[in-house]
């Protein structure tokens, strides 16, 4: 009953063999997928809204809604 | 040297871990005692632990006359050993072989039901509390108070871009 000798070195160099490049790999799928779901969609979002974005009218809106301290709606 | 430290180390811990009283002389020892025998556990002592392979005594310190006489002929050539002889020495050495130590316990199901009985009485314990500890709620948590803030917040135009007020329709006055 002789029994091939089991592996005795490399053990930790043979599963990062395996695992790294996976590691790897998921990592950057995960970073192009955040990228193409989040980043390129916010950046349209935010350049969509400053396209016609009037920032007097929108002044003049929340001052008559009275929510600033240094300007009273125009009323008052 | 460091590995003997670490190997004293596991030692110690696993004393601390798993006491298998297998020295007889601690037994001859504490004769007429109705108290359960002390361990020394200054002395050598046997473990079965899956991670330190070699405990620091073998299983059987005493040994019968069979036994004797079975280490004498291990002393010689291996190759003349007996099946059941290799296996008697092995259970000479070894209380348990490792698919015996490494075997299931239904230790799981005790630890998930008293991880559930012990959030279930937290639960009682926090209904209680809500009836009779905490004080009144702030009259801010009511319905028209909180449609004024939730129109303040539209004022204020919070997260314009894709969050809150993105959502309501300023020209209409209502939800997009």
């Amino acid at each position: 009953m002789s029994l091939a000798k089991p592996m005795m070195r490399g053990l930790l160099a043979k599963r990062l063999r395996f695992h790294l490049p996976i590691a790897f790999g998921l990592a950057f799928v995960a970073a192009v997928a955040f990228k193409y779901t989040v980043t390129e969609p916010r950046k349209r979002a935010y350049a969509d809204f400053y396209k016609q974005y009037d920032a007097v009218k929108e002044f003049n809106a929340m001052r008559e809604a009275g929510v600033f301290q240094s300007v009273r709606p125009s009323g008052e | 040297m460091l590995r003997q430290a670490a190997g004293h180390m596991r030692g110690l811990l696993a004393r601390r871990a798993s006491v298998a009283v297998t020295s007889s002389a601690v037994r001859m020892a504490s004769q007429g005692h109705e108290v359960s025998e002390t361990v020394d556990m200054s002395r050598p002592m046997y473990y079965d632990r899956a991670d330190v392979p070699l405990p620091d005594k073998p299983y059987k310190d005493l040994l019968t006359d069979a036994d004797k006489s079975l280490k004498q002929k291990e002393k010689g050539p291996w190759t003349q050993l007996s099946k059941e002889e290799k296996i008697a020495l092995y259970r000479l050495m070894f209380c348990q072989t490792y698919p015996e130590m490494k075997q299931k316990t239904s230790e799981w199901k005790t630890v998930l039901g008293g991880i559930f009985f012990f959030l279930g009485f937290t639960g009682l314990v926090v209904w209680w509390q809500r009836i009779y500890v905490y004080p009144p709620l702030p009259k801010t948590f009511e319905g028209d108070s909180q449609a004024m803030q939730l129109k303040r917040m539209l004022d204020m135009r919070v997260n314009p871009v894709q969050g809150f007020a993105a959502k309501w329709d300023y020209e209409k006055g209502q939800w997009k």
